[in-house]
């Protein structure tokens, strides 16, 4: 478990967290970046860029 | 063989947690390289990329895969997909005019760079046509245009609002697809699984919500799948094409493909697939240093 940087509710994490991964706030649906994993910590997602996409 | 192989991102979405999972558990070393925190020396590569046996290029954003491949090709390090495959997707003109230049089926284009000529081009094909942005990605920013005054609105919009980019129109015939269309996922032209994109919307992106489901590719639709490989230079793609009565047009080519949802549709282990293929690829970049040394 986790704070949420945006709204301070308790953010639960999976056991295989990678640093880069996206994390969604079930509390306030903010998207968190996984910056480091021992111990985890949460950032608040860079938003959506127009050339972003596959 | 363990393989040393960079990871190049900005964000891991599942499709990076797939792979990296897969090559942890065959033991290949991953170095996670996140373009953000990288810079790039023109003369020389930074130590952080010492041992790199090849480099998977899965950056988010397509100006950065732009640049940092031409890096990593500089370096003298194999990256896949190579600068030029990059440079050809990326860019929907650039994707277009490789697969009319190598005889593939693909829904009729035209470019205009200002509103007047792009009006023309779009009052040739008549309505609805599709005007698409030229980088873009997930189905953002397309419109499919019913009437004059629609066109008039969006032209105005894109010329007034949109940067540079968005003053090279890209319109294009409205396809009339069978409310699908099919994401074919192929590595050097080869396929490893196929699925259709089916949605109410005209838009069918799995980005955008479309329900997927198997598809088994018939011989016409591989061969269009290689061809459409090679003409953009290979690679790990994704393929997508729509069906027309009993054939098929391209409409692209992506080069950092994603293939998370294909992963969920099919039976095929694709991470294992692609694994299989980047390991193929280590190999051969290998030998091929050996000759030249």
């Amino acid at each position: 478990m986790t704070e949420c940087v945006e709204c301070g509710a308790e953010v639960s994490l999976h056991d295989d967290l990678e640093v880069g991964e996206i994390i969604d706030c079930t509390t306030c649906g903010a998207e968190l970046e996984v910056v480091d994993t021992e111990p985890p910590v949460l950032e608040r997602a860079p938003e959506l860029e127009e050339d972003w996409g596959e | 063989m363990t393989l040393q192989v960079g990871l190049l991102y900005s964000r891991i979405r599942k499709d990076e947690k797939l792979l990296l999972t897969e090559l942890r558990e065959r033991d290949h070393e991953v170095t996670k390289i996140d373009v953000r925190k990288q810079t790039f020396d023109i003369s020389a590569a930074p130590a952080a990329f010492d041992g790199l046996d090849i480099v998977v290029d899965r950056c988010l954003a397509t100006s950065r895969s732009l640049y940092a491949t031409q890096f990593f090709e500089a370096y003298g390090i194999p990256v896949v997909n190579s600068h030029e495959t990059a440079a050809i997707c990326a860019d929907k003109v650039q994707n277009s005019l490789a697969l009319e230049k190598a005889g593939v089926p693909t829904p009729a284009t035209k470019v205009a760079f200002t509103k007047e000529t792009a009006m023309d081009a779009i009052e040739e094909f008549g309505y609805p046509c599709v005007l698409k942005p030229v980088v873009g990605s997930w189905g953002r920013l397309m419109a499919k245009i019913d009437s004059e005054s629609a066109a008039e609105a969006i032209l105005e919009h894109k010329a007034t609002l949109g940067h540079y980019e968005h003053k090279v129109f890209y319109v294009q015939e409205f396809v009339e697809k069978p409310g699908r269309d099919i994401r074919v996922l192929a590595t050097d032209g080869e396929p490893i699984a196929a699925m259709v994109r089916s949605s109410d919307h005209w838009i069918t992106n799995a980005a955008k919500g479309a329900e997927t489901d198997v598809f088994d590719l018939d011989d016409e639709a591989v061969a269009l799948v290689r061809k459409a490989s090679d003409a953009v230079g290979g690679g790990l793609l994704g393929i997508d094409l729509m069906e027309i009565g009993d054939s098929y047009t391209v409409h692209e080519v992506n080069h950092t493909v994603e293939f998370k949802a294909l992963d969920d549709a099919v039976e095929t282990d694709v991470a294992a697939t692609v694994v299989d293929w980047l390991e193929g690829k280590a190999d051969a970049a290998a030998d091929e240093l050996e000759v030249t040394a």
